[in-house]
């Protein structure tokens, strides 16, 4: 390692550091700074003290709506931690086992990853049309008459989360997958030859081994359903159609800060106070969480 | 073992389930391109029965697909370009120079991958109206830059600190200038880990949404995913357009994954299993 003019280190570093400053660091502190200010169109218009944050927590309408959009959330993290998750970790055993044609299905379960969102949206909701979808035509052939999904208030909110687990799984299927592959092949071997079934494999050997990627599975998780837009966003639109049923923190907060179609109206003061309250409450859970699963990894490992 | 081949057996019918739930509504997407409505709404699975090129036809004459898809190249490419040769001129410093504070600075760029820079989108939008950036291209591309330096640096300080000194000392013994090493001997070695970094911010920034939608107002300025929304309300009723639609804009990534499935599999997992 060698010291060079500090002419030529500051020509090297200034880019990078001035981009993270002036679009980084320096936002993110005016978001906490916004949060205790009125705003009349793009001006702050006099300090707000606490109320824009007391306004969406205990002021209806605002707090039911942010209390409705939370709970959808939470149902959405719950869906996906357990059947995301858990088929991903199925297709990882699955593939893992290196059958004839693995590498092949390695690449299919990968392709809807790679499509945007704003795509995947669009064709689920084709998909799913009550009348016209190919969905409620394949049950047809099989004598189910189909629900109306996303016109459905029971429904809307299941059929974007299957939208959802549509696009992300092969995700955390190949992170499961890697994190499989680096289990030595003796220890697979052993248990096998002790009279391990793949159910106990699953369970009891690999399940702890993998401790290190469920974490990191876990918090992206955790992180992608409380930043839950673009889907809702196309299948349902800005105000979680039907009746609010599919609405969330993120249709929320974009409705609030830039205004809905039907009032143009931007309140960036309640905006920010909510992005601070969902930074807040992010960062403080999945702070805890990580702790927690690391103190896992090590207990199970 | 027969227990061994019943579990195979199983396990193989799973993959192939899979495998039909993956694939089949990008099959159903593909075919119905080619589908005139009365098709389509008279029997969904069915195969085109004319393969009929009407549905491409009024996607290149009647939207701005094209334009679109243009907007996103230049965007993505971009973006990725300024950003590979600020992560590279960042991360050589910190990787192989010695400088005080060089440590805390790596943590200070690092602390950005924690930073869901969504959530930071008033501030952010103020400034570049500030800046006189909103509504334009350079404004959104200096976004992406910020957005994705703390990864591009991770891997690329990652990979240069492990690189040997070797060559570089060699080529200073014969006089070779700093910019020179790094340029000529540095850079050609980092290939591996910038295409890594490259695809890992290139898939999101063109499948990008969010971003467009707050910045970008002007038609046409819009990308491929802010465009397809024009469209496909444009086209609401006319099921054929909207899948051609929906085709012709997942047709490029799809192609790019297809051939490069290894690099895009190692760069968009690669952060999640370091």
């Amino acid at each position: 390692m060698r010291s060079v003019s500090p002419l030529w280190l500051a020509f090297l570093l200034a880019p990078a550091a001035l981009t993270m400053l002036v679009f980084v660091a320096w936002p993110l502190l005016g978001a906490f700074r916004y949060a205790f200010f009125d705003f009349n169109g793009l001006a702050t218009a006099g300090f707000a003290g606490l109320h824009n944050f007391t306004d969406v927590l205990f002021e209806p309408p605002w707090s039911a709506w942010t209390f409705q959009a939370l709970r959808h959330n939470i149902v959405v993290f719950a869906a996906l931690m357990i059947v995301q998750n858990g088929l991903a970790y199925l297709i990882a055993f699955a593939l893992l086992k290196a059958l004839p044609g693995h590498r092949l299905h390695q690449v299919i379960v990968f392709l809807p990853v790679v499509l945007s969102a704003v795509i995947v949206g669009f064709l689920w909701k084709l998909l799913l049309h009550p009348l016209f979808g190919v969905v409620n035509a394949l049950l047809a052939a099989i004598h189910i008459q189909g629900p109306p999904w996303l016109g459905d208030a029971e429904t809307a909110l299941p059929s974007i989360i299957l939208a959802n687990l549509w696009h992300w799984t092969g995700f955390p299927a190949l992170i499961f997958l890697a994190a499989m592959q680096r289990i030595p092949a003796e220890t697979l071997e052993a248990a096998r030859l002790d009279g391990a079934t793949d159910g106990v494999l699953l369970r009891r050997i690999i399940w702890p081994l993998v401790a290190p990627a469920a974490t990191i599975i876990f918090t992206l998780t955790f992180i992608g359903s409380f930043n839950w837009f673009e889907l809702p966003y196309v299948m349902a639109g800005l105000s979680g159609a039907p009746g609010g049923a599919t609405d969330v923190l993120g249709l929320y907060f974009y409705r609030t800060a830039f205004g809905s179609v039907s009032s143009g109206l931007q309140d960036f003061g309640h905006g920010s106070a909510l992005a601070v309250l969902m930074f807040a409450f992010l960062a403080a859970v999945s702070s805890v969480a990580l702790r927690l699963l690391r103190r896992r990894e090590v207990d199970i490992g | 073992m027969k227990a061994d081949r019943l579990s195979a057996g199983l396990i193989q019918a799973l993959l192939l389930l899979n495998a039909l739930f993956m694939l089949t509504p990008i099959a159903v997407m593909g075919l119905s391109a080619f589908k005139t409505n009365a098709e389509l709404f008279a029997s969904p699975m069915a195969l085109p029965e004319a393969f009929s090129l009407d549905n491409l036809r009024t996607i290149f004459r009647e939207t701005s697909f094209l334009l679109y898809l243009g907007n996103s190249v230049l965007i993505t490419a971009a973006s990725v370009a300024v950003l590979l040769v600020f992560a590279t001129m960042a991360s050589y410093a910190m990787a192989r120079y010695a400088f005080r504070g060089r440590e805390t600075l790596l943590l200070l760029f690092l602390a950005g991958l924690m930073v869901p820079l969504k959530l930071a989108i008033i501030p952010l939008f103020v400034q570049l109206d500030w800046l006189g950036l909103i509504d334009s291209r350079p404004g959104l591309v200096l976004v992406y830059v910020a957005m994705g330096l703390p990864s591009a640096i991770f891997i690329l300080t990652g990979f240069l600190r492990a690189l040997p000194g070797e060559l570089e000392e060699a080529a200073r013994i014969e006089g070779a200038s700093e910019a020179r090493v790094l340029w000529q001997i540095m850079l050609p070695l980092a290939r591996p880990a910038l295409i890594i970094a490259g695809i890992q911010n290139a898939v999101p920034i063109w499948n990008d949404f969010f971003f467009p939608l707050v910045f970008l107002t002007t038609d046409r300025l819009k990308t491929l995913p802010q465009g397809l929304t024009v469209f496909m309300g444009e086209f609401n009723t006319d099921w054929g357009v909207l899948f051609a639609g929906l085709t012709l804009s997942a047709l490029p990534i799809t192609l790019c994954y297809i051939l490069l499935s290894k690099q895009f599999i190692a760069g968009l997992t690669q952060g999640a299993v370091k």
